[in-house]
């Protein structure tokens, strides 16, 4: 079925939105679809979030072609770059799914369904040569699964190269978090952890303080395999050089420290059973008014934002939430960044 | 943070010295440390900065020097000398014998030292025969004075000796009335009598079998030689006779084949019957495993029958140059784990119990317990129970007593409790300088064991041959390891003991001044409850004796309660004033009242996943244990002991190379497959989570803010507190009322982390005091008005939390942060040295990584952090106790504890001083100058001794006039 509307193009809306009025203009209200787009490339590409959704709308030239699947009977390989060289006709493929079938694939649900694994963060605080990643554990039952080991590495002093004592990724457990994420591998030098350079500190005890901080654990590494670095724009290609490794700003680690104390606090409650047996997370009693912990509280919601990682399934929810009643409500400090515009829909 | 004392007996002793003249003791060790005792509280220190092992240690007579000489073939000099008010043990040389270029190592390597009387020169006997001399303090070798073996040789008529005779010197010993002769003993036999001044022979006697050492008779008429085949021969010396033959040979352990005698005394008494003192000798066959030294006086013979091998020896006896007679007053023996001193002025040869130097280790430490500022009332009960038991002692009064303690007096008495693998819970006086033994009160007559107390070895008949007899006390092998001991908690208050075992036995004690015969309560609790399926694999619980038991004045158990399963106890708090025991394993805790003797409650923290804990693993190291035990025990039996040999060559360096080789060998192989460690959360399901790490009574504001009751609080290893409301009936219904208990709270750590101290701080933010404290009027009694907070310390982070509803305040992280765990935590008063009214209650902390942290309370903040213990010392951090006054002890070694403070204001340091006595009259040539000396360090010492002590009588006292200062100074001894 083809159905043909107008948008204005100044002013897209919201992802949430447009889908509900996909929805309406096909009469499928409770029908769960994957909607994509063919780009200037002739590439067929997902359009499930706000920012892809308005890159679509700015690409319409001035026609912009949406397809629209059943989510459960949706071929997911239709997707992606190189769709157009791969298959004559993104259309074809589309409308007669079949043709694809023999390969049973993997059903990916929407992003919204998803929970953040890892991140890389602080790219732009850290030389090219490290990495920073963040790795979440929640309640999972999937184990962290990395082993570590003593090692040494060459660094570049004012005395030339010197061999130094360092912790090294030994072993990645087979489906466990560290291999899923695709962001550690084995031999990756093991620089610091949560904010603290592990130098000087023994494999136990960078093993104990990993492990303590494992509900919440950031390592940062200088990853063996140099290839896959993040190249930033403001600098000159290639300079991945000596002079980004020899350190980070002193700075860093400690207003990381603190970001990370303070943002540990919510998902480290301990439980407490009274007499009623239920059990309850501990609250925190006032804090007296010189907490340092408060202060940290606020600039934590400032994190995300300057990172960009993938928010987290409540922030998510929140701003999607969210943005009918930000007009009546007023911007809240925490969520300054986020899209604030009105909501203007024509068909 | 200051390293102030080591207490205990040295580990692996290589050496013994002894100084007649500052009645002073030096022990050497393996580790190349030095220690040097006198008078009680008179202790010096040195370490070697080769650590190598010393081998021989010599005082230079009438002087406070010693030299060492270590297995690396190095002599150091060392002297005490004062600084500061005190006198301080200082390396001052070091020197190593260099031969001639090409020459073999075996040309210089030292086997025998003297130092001569004239305190000028040391005679070096080598293994090439050379005797080498060395002048002191510089340690210049006069080449010219040189004995070499070529010389001796020429003097001594060659139809007797060939060019071999003359190697090794094996022992080198100055006339005691010529200072210009030495004997000179050859391994091979040959012993050589040589005038220093001529430069020659004057006598030579032919010895038929290898020699072991030598000894003169007192007025230099006769020599005593012991041998390899365990007989000792008596030689004359007189000028007419130059190649006297043999007085007497005898084979004191004959006929048949014996070991070799490595050292002899010949002592002269007024009486005429001379001692004869020597070590080994025993019967090669049957005694040969035997570590002995023999005694013989008259018809009297004793072969003291040591526990482990001897190191050395030496006896106690009239050093007066004057005197006619040696009339031997005691015999000191340095044994591998322990010194021996025996009375050799008192009929029956009794030991003499040392002040000092006590086996810590006599059988393994299994945990320790510090107890601050004793009650007079308890500590004078405890000691006269200890009296009791030390009846067979001699009487003497300690013989090594050189030095004077200068040391301020203790401030208050302290008690170290150590329980042993053998059941015996130790008493320590732990106040001043010296451990001293107090008590020892034994757990096992509780208890029907396999042992025999009848399998003694003493019991040897009268006509038994060779007359051993078995001293010391150290036995490490404990025949029942369940026997041995895990928790001791003391009330000094009450006197109530609490002792927990590894057999899950807790027995509640209380001091009786008398001898007793009682019934043992008995009662059994099943932490398990009513879980099902679980099978205990570990031990069996302890078999308890039927009927009354007798006990000995001390503290006598009235109460036994056995968990079941009978695993390690883990955790015990006794309340003295409630009348109320707790004890944890890994399967739960329980609460006793021991008023009533019954069972309060039990609690199961068992995870149902855990079943590591329920099969007891633990059994199976123990039962290794056991057959390593049996299998040592063999050994001991059948081993001969190797033959003491200094220096290089021989079999046993042969080993000990192929040892060091395959050691380095297996640690390049470690190096190739490098460690790795595992990142992974703890999960509930992790092993022991159910393990009860800690127990806390505390009377708090547990359901709601206007009634405060007695609590029990539980830690375990899985990070779970739970909270117990008690009901304990007033004292004058207290024997009506059952004590009633009711879970309050739970609280879980969502971290995991073992907790290992629970605490609750009143309204001043000042933890509640211990239970009587306040009774005796020696602490203030708590806040009950302001809030109370809860404080738990885990492994990982020190969490408080507002009471009675919990909700968290504050918390540190600690392994978050620096990668270390809680190892031992203990609340700590720090006093100021400055005034007397302030003091402030820190928390101390030990680390896994063996640093110190002391963290403020209520607000946890890191104030210090010292390194105190080698992270990769386990044992060490494992043993380390804490006193209530920021104190602490660890154990160095399986015999040693070493003492630190922390505080500023309580230092229990040795401070002592070492005074030249004055030489009365001397007989030696060189004394002069040696003698003025003296008398001038003598005054000087009186003369800073008095300004410590009283500076103003100081003003009124003849500087000059060393009458008047000794008057003064025994007077004010006399005082002290």
């Amino acid at each position: 079925e083809f159905r043909r509307f107008s948008l204005e193009r100044s002013k897209p809306g919201r992802f949430e939105e447009f889908y509900g009025l996909l929805q309406h203009v096909h009469k499928i209200p409770n029908v769960e679809v994957l909607v994509g787009y063919t780009d200037i490339h002739g590439d067929l590409l997902p359009i499930n979030n706000d920012d892809n959704y308005h890159k679509a709308v700015s690409t319409a030239n001035p026609l912009l072609r949406i397809f629209i699947q059943r989510k459960e009977d949706a071929d997911y390989s239709a997707f992606g770059t190189d769709t157009l060289t791969r298959k004559k006709n993104v259309l074809s493929n589309v409308l007669r799914p079949d043709n694809h079938k023999k390969k049973p694939h993997i059903v990916i649900s929407m992003p919204q369904d998803f929970r953040p694994v890892s991140s890389i963060i602080d790219v732009d605080i850290l030389p090219e040569t490290h990495r920073r990643v963040r790795l979440y554990k929640y309640g999972t039952d999937k184990p962290l699964g990395f082993y570590i080991r003593d090692g040494s590495s060459v660094r570049v002093t004012p005395h030339g190269l010197e061999k130094v004592p360092g912790i090294f990724i030994s072993r990645l457990v087979p489906g466990g978090l560290a291999q899923s994420t695709g962001l550690l591998a084995v031999n990756d030098e093991v620089l610091e952890v949560n904010g603290i350079e592990v130098s000087g500190k023994s494999l136990d005890q960078v093993t104990d303080m990993m492990i303590a901080n494992s509900r919440n654990l950031i390592i940062t590494v200088r990853p063996a395999n140099q290839r896959n670095n993040v190249v930033r724009n403001s600098r000159t290609s290639g300079s991945s050089g000596q002079s980004t490794e020899s350190s980070l700003p002193s700075s860093t680690p400690n207003t990381l420290g603190s970001l990370l104390q303070g943002e540990e606090e919510s998902d480290e409650e301990d439980i407490v059973i009274e007499e009623s047996g239920e059990p309850q997370h501990i609250p925190k009693a006032a804090p007296s008014s010189d907490s340092i912990e408060s202060l940290s509280q606020m600039e934590l919601l400032h994190e995300p934002t300057q990172n960009g990682f993938l928010p987290s399934t409540e922030m998510n929810s929140n701003h999607s939430a969210g943005s009918i009643s930000m007009e009546f409500e007023g911007p809240e400090p925490g969520r300054k960044s986020l899209e604030e515009d009105g909501t203007i829909i024509t068909l | 943070l200051s390293q102030t004392v080591e207490h205990g007996f040295p580990h692996q002793p290589s050496a013994l010295g002894y100084s007649p003249f500052l009645r002073l003791m030096a022990i050497g060790t393996r580790s190349g440390a030095i220690k040097l005792y006198g008078a009680p509280g008179v202790e010096f220190m040195g370490l070697h900065e080769e650590n190598n092992t010393v081998m021989q240690i010599h005082f230079i007579p009438d002087q406070c020097q010693l030299v060492t000489l270590l297995d690396d073939n190095s002599l150091h000099l060392w002297s005490l000398k004062q600084h500061g008010g005190a006198s301080e043990l200082r390396e001052e040389h070091r020197f190593t014998l260099k031969g001639p270029p090409g020459s073999p190592p075996s040309a210089t390597q030292i086997t025998a030292v003297l130092p001569h009387s004239s305190r000028e020169v040391l005679y070096l006997g080598t293994e090439s025969g050379n005797i080498f001399v060395v002048e002191l303090p510089s340690f210049q070798v006069l080449e010219d004075r040189t004995i070499t073996s070529e010389a001796v040789l020429q003097r001594v008529p060659e139809d007797n000796c060939s060019r071999r005779s003359c190697e090794l010197v094996e022992a080198l010993r100055e006339h005691p009335k010529n200072p210009d002769q030495i004997l000179i003993g050859y391994s091979r036999g040959l012993i050589v009598l040589w005038d220093l001044q001529n430069n020659k022979a004057t006598h030579h006697f032919l010895g038929s079998q290898q020699l072991e050492n030598l000894y003169w008779q007192r007025d230099g008429s006769k020599f005593i030689s012991c041998h390899y085949d365990g007989s000792y021969t008596q030689w004359p010396v007189s000028s007419d006779n130059r190649q006297p033959e043999p007085l007497e040979n005898t084979v004191p352990y004959g006929p048949f084949p014996c070991k070799a005698i490595s050292k002899i005394y010949w002592q002269t008494t007024k009486n005429g019957l001379p001692y004869i003192i020597f070590q080994g000798g025993m019967p090669r066959a049957s005694y040969g495993d035997r570590h002995s030294i023999s005694v013989i006086h008259g018809s009297q013979q004793t072969a003291f029958d040591f526990t482990s091998r001897v190191i050395d020896f030496f006896i106690i006896f009239s050093s007066e140059p004057t005197a006619e007679f040696d009339d031997p007053s005691a015999m000191v023996v340095l044994a591998e784990e322990e010194l021996v001193v025996i009375d050799l002025k008192t009929a029956g040869w009794p030991a003499v119990h040392p002040p000092y130097l006590a086996s810590l280790h006599c059988s393994a430490i299994t945990c320790s317990h510090h107890v601050s500022n004793i009650p007079l009332k308890l500590w004078e009960r405890i000691i006269s129970a200890g009296s009791k038991q030390n009846i067979h002692y001699s009487s003497m009064p300690w013989p090594i007593d050189g030095g004077t303690n200068i040391a301020p007096d203790p401030p208050q008495r302290d008690l170290l409790l150590t329980g042993h693998e053998d059941g015996t819970v130790r008493f320590w006086d732990a106040s001043g300088v010296c451990l001293h033994l107090l008590y020892k009160l034994s757990t096992v007559r509780v208890f029907l064991t396999d042992a025999d107390p009848n399998d003694n070895m003493n019991t040897l008949g009268e006509d038994e041959w060779p007359p051993l007899r078995k001293v010391g006390t150290f036995d490490p092998y404990s025949d029942d390891p369940r026997l041995g001991i895990q928790k001791i908690y003391l009330c000094k208050y009450s006197g109530y003991l609490a002792v927990a075992g590894t057999a899950g036995q807790v027995l509640v004690m209380e001091l009786n001044d008398e001898d007793a015969e009682h019934v043992v309560d008995h009662a059994e609790a099943d932490l398990l409850q009513d879980q099902e399926g679980y099978r205990w694999k570990g031990h069996e619980k302890l078999k308890t004796r039927d009927g009354p038991v007798r006990f000995e004045a001390g503290f006598q158990p009235f109460v036994l309660v056995q968990c079941q399963p009978p695993a390690v106890v883990t955790s015990l708090a006794l309340h003295s004033e409630w009348k109320l025991v707790a004890f944890g394993t890994s399967h739960g805790f329980g609460l006793f009242d021991h008023q009533q003797k019954r069972l309060v409650f039990v609690k199961c923290t068992l995870h149902p996943s855990d079943q590591l804990a329920l099969e007891g693993p633990l059994s199976r190291v123990k039962s290794l244990k056991k057959s390593l035990r049996q299998s040592f025990r063999r050994i001991r039996r059948s081993r001969v002991s190797s033959r003491k040999r200094r220096g290089g060559g021989g079999n046993a360096s042969e080993v000990q190379e192929a040892n060091a080789k395959f050691d380095q060998d297996t640690l390049q192989e470690m190096e190739l497959a490098p460690v790795q460690r595992k990142i992974e959360a703890r999960s509930a399901e992790d092993s022991f989570t159910g393990f009860v790490r800690t127990l806390y009574f505390a009377d708090t504001f547990l359901r709601d803010s206007s009634r405060h009751c007695p609590s029990l609080w539980a830690g375990t290893n899985g990070g779970t507190v739970y909270a117990f409301c008690l009901r304990v009936p007033p004292a004058e219904r207290r024997m009506d009322e059952p004590v009633r208990a009711e879970q309050a709270k739970e609280i879980q750590l969502m971290h995991r982390a073992p907790v290992v101290g629970i605490l609750v701080l009143d309204g001043r933010s000042t933890p509640l005091p211990e239970p009587l404290e306040v009774a005796h009027d020696l602490s203030k009694s708590p806040d009950m008005q302001g809030s109370h907070q809860l404080l738990v310390v885990s492994e990982e982070q020190f969490k408080v939390f507002t009471l009675p509803k919990v909700s968290s305040k504050l918390k540190l992280k600690l392994t978050a942060l620096e990668g270390c765990r809680v190892r031992k935590v203990t609340v700590a008063n720090f006093g100021s040295c400055k005034t007397d009214d302030y003091s402030e209650n820190d928390l101390a902390v030990l680390t896994n990584l063996g640093d110190i942290q002391i963290i403020s309370l209520p607000f946890l903040k890191l104030q210090t952090r010292y390194p105190c213990i080698r992270k990769e010392d386990v044992s060490g951090i494992a043993s380390c106790v804490f006193t209530k006054y920021g104190q602490g002890f660890y154990l160095i070694s399986p015999s040693e504890f070493e003492r630190f403070s922390l505080s500023a204001k309580w230092l229990v340091e040795p401070r002592c001083i070492v005074d030249v006595p004055e030489v009365t009259s001397n007989n030696h040539v060189h004394n002069k100058s040696g003698m003025e000396n003296a008398a001038r360090k003598s005054r000087f010492f009186s003369y800073s001794f008095l300004e410590r002590k009283s500076g103003r009588l100081m003003e009124h006292a003849l500087l000059n006039d060393e009458k008047v200062l000794k008057e003064i100074q025994s007077t004010l001894e006399g005082d002290r």
